[in-house]
């Protein structure tokens, strides 16, 4: 089995289609949990999805079959779906839509009131796209640093870094609008 | 900000976005990933155009082939 998987693996950086999609069938489903922690919106995730496997396929020479194909997948869907939160900020969409892909939770903390969780999800919106990729990984969905810097291609301490500056933004935000943390 | 406030910063945002967790797409993507792929191995009708009207124009004026020469 392990070896059937290497031979997908060579063929697949050999430019095989029919390896190619057998990769897509096994890491699709992953690439594309991965891609909607980050994008929040099943549509948009689905069109990252398409992006990232085409981006996986343009680069097919330079895959390394030694180092596994998930971590070199999740890498570049973080890539694509950072370009797409930064192509999404100029036709940024209405309150209610942006609101719609955050979806506030139904049971989230009661100490919290809807309108402050709902001015925290539009000012977390307004975060650099570098920052907020890194939050919501490291803080929403609590995955591991590690885990997260090397999706991201830093260093853990950068992780960290990021992290840190979106939360004191976010704060500054929320502070302005007289929402005080 | 200390400890404290990044913590406090850490549970609102928490709590304003729940984690979505892991799911699969609404329809099988595999057809436009192929689409996408087969889009962008054709050559635009407009790269043939215009390789058809330097070729005709080095066809007709010969002595145009060092002025294109130089701007390659």
């Amino acid at each position: 089995m392990e070896d059937e998987t290497q031979n997908v693996l060579i063929q697949f950086q050999h430019g095989s289609v029919e390896a190619f999609e057998t990769l897509f069938r096994m890491h699709g489903r992953a690439v594309y949990g991965w891609i909607l922690r980050i994008v929040r919106n099943a549509t948009a995730a689905e069109d990252v999805t398409v992006e990232t496997f085409w981006r996986i396929y343009k680069a097919h020479a330079r895959f390394d079959p030694v180092r596994g194909f998930a971590p070199w997948a999740r890498r570049i869907a973080s890539h694509a779906a950072l370009d797409w939160l930064r192509a999404e900020l100029p036709t940024r969409k209405t309150d209610s839509e942006m609101v719609e892909d955050l979806a506030a939770p139904a049971a989230a903390d009661a100490a919290v009131t809807a309108e402050i969780r709902l001015k925290t999800a539009l000012a977390f919106t307004r975060l650099p796209p570098k920052l907020r990729i890194a939050a919501m990984l490291a803080v929403v969905e609590e995955l591991p640093a590690k885990e997260v810097a090397e999706a991201l291609g830093i260093s853990v301490a950068a992780v960290k870094v990021r992290v840190f500056r979106a939360l004191r933004l976010l704060r500054r935000d929320l502070q302005r609008q007289g929402i005080t943390p | 900000m200390n400890a404290e406030e990044q913590e406090r910063m850490t549970r609102l945002l928490k709590a304003a976005l729940p984690p979505v967790g892991n799911d699969e797409p609404g329809r099988d993507v595999w057809p436009a990933v192929l689409t996408r792929m087969d889009g962008q191995a054709a050559v635009p009708w407009f790269d043939w155009a215009l390789l058809a009207g330097l070729l005709g124009l080095t066809a007709l004026a010969p002595v145009s082939i060092p002025v294109l020469l130089y701007y390659l």
